[in-house]
């Protein structure tokens, strides 16, 4: 049985909070299944959800995990802490560990800004539903060895918004590069990246003419020089 | 073995109605009126944890006077009911009329099967695209709903209060001037009563704002109220 899978996700901390991007692309086998499927996810109002693996499950749980973040949130009148979010999508993967094993597994990348520790945290999961905090960048997806490389060359403490965005969206370009199954940013179609940055002052994902200007930029510099 | 003596069941539903009247009646006011760009609630609410007035779903509220355990209760119930709804359906497929009748079919079930019948009443309240479509809804103690226009005063002496709203009512008013008038009527007495005037931290004001993209419930802070007042 093949389902829709394959994916990029990075998520990389900034001095304001922390930026999530994802690639475009969806496979089937060698098919491209879809090339404008979009797999970061607000999760609430200050967190958000990237996903790699099958894609119709990962979307259900994501789904899932957002009506039960606002549940929470309408119930007991305020919100989950970031750990209890994390915590909570980390026994929703657990969940799935029967279909995982029959080989359609879900990996999500999780990224909030903590409003108690004033920062951005990153949390990585594994299909048995191990929870792992990620300090400055991770990365998931079958392009994610090589967007961590680019990160691991690029990433900055000090950096800003725009930096992060800049640095998350060369990530995604060099993972499409080397990796078939993550989609690079298409200038013919424009479609590009989904980012979402997450800070104190909540969500917002960051607008497509904005995500184009970025990746513009990007590949005008690959043109001197291809490897970033 | 004496026998019981026979009550009639008019009296009975009529000793039941008299006793939730007065455990509504106990309370203060909430106020629940349209504005240009949706709905204001408004309420006298000392206490920032126990709330009146809450959010339901993207373009639904809640707001509910008399004992706090009974409509808690039910206030729990409509978010279960919408979240439930929204994620088997769609965000858009809850509606307020259907939680309207989820919650007639509820009381009205309580208020005739059990011995005590809840003592509350309850709007809920939808935002539209347009003023035209909002939506006001009034449940009462024993499953009645009407649907009502402009505004809804529930609980407390509500009389005073309809009166001046009814008298100053302007759909198409912006926030501030709503805000201002909804406190106005709410310190409203009946005739001869003292003139008060309402501190804006014992306010409990919230608003469904369809200028606000998916999720429009706003609660207004305590400083956001001291601004609209004060000024």
């Amino acid at each position: 049985m093949e389902a829709p899978h394959g994916t990029t996700i990075v998520a990389v901390t900034h001095a304001q909070g922390v930026i999530m991007a994802g690639d475009r692309r969806a496979t089937m086998g060698n098919i491209i299944a879809q090339r404008d499927i979009e797999k970061v996810f607000p999760a609430d109002e200050f967190s958000c959800v990237g996903i790699a693996g099958t894609a119709g499950l990962a979307i259900e749980i994501v789904r899932l995990f957002q009506v039960e973040l606002e549940h929470y949130e309408k119930l007991e009148g305020n919100t989950l802490s970031l750990e209890g979010k994390a915590n909570r999508l980390s026994s929703m993967i657990r969940q799935n560990l029967g279909m995982a094993m029959q080989g359609l597994a879900v990996v999500p990348l999780f990224a909030g800004y903590d409003k108690e520790r004033g920062e951005g945290r990153i949390f990585s999961y594994d299909v048995t539903g191990g929870r792992y905090e990620e300090h400055s960048f991770h990365s998931v997806g079958s392009g994610s060895m090589f967007a961590r490389g680019a990160l691991k060359k690029k990433f900055q403490h000090d950096a800003t918004e725009a930096e992060s965005i800049r640095m998350a969206v060369d990530a995604l370009y060099d993972a499409a590069d080397d990796d078939s199954a993550t989609g690079g940013p298409d200038l013919t179609r424009r479609i590009f990246p989904v980012v979402i940055s997450v800070t104190a002052e909540g969500l917002r994902r960051v607008p497509e003419d904005e995500v184009g200007a970025v990746v513009e930029a990007i590949v005008a510099d690959r043109m001197t020089r291809p490897g970033g | 073995m004496s026998t019981p003596f026979y009550v009639s069941p008019e009296q009975i539903m009529r000793d039941k109605s008299d006793y939730a009247r007065k455990g509504i009646a106990r309370g203060r006011s909430v106020l629940v009126m349209t504005y240009a760009d949706g709905i204001l609630f408004c309420g006298e609410n000392p206490s920032k944890a126990l709330h009146k007035i809450s959010e339901i779903y993207d373009r639904i509220a809640f707001a509910a006077v008399g004992k706090y355990n009974e409509f808690e209760n039910l206030r729990l119930a409509g978010v279960r009911y919408a979240d439930l709804r929204g994620y088997q359906y769609d965000r858009s497929d809850v509606t307020s009329r259907g939680l309207a009748n989820a919650y007639a079919q509820t009381l009205g079930t309580i208020f005739t099967e059990s011995g005590k019948p809840y003592e509350v009443e309850l709007t809920v309240a939808e935002v539209g695209d347009s003023a035209a479509d909002d939506q006001l809804y009034r449940l009462t103690y024993d499953g009645s709903v009407q649907e009502e226009h402009g505004f809804i005063v529930m609980g407390g002496t509500s009389e005073p209060i309809a009166a001046v709203i009814k008298g100053e009512h302007v759909p198409d008013a912006d926030l501030d001037t709503a805000v201002r008038l909804a406190v106005r009527a709410l310190a409203a007495q009946a005739e001869g009563g003292e003139v008060r005037t309402i501190a804006p931290d014992t306010l409990e004001v919230a608003v469904l704002d369809r200028t606000r993209p998916r999720r429009t419930f706003k609660r207004l802070t305590a400083e956001r109220l001291g601004t609209i007042l004060g000024a």
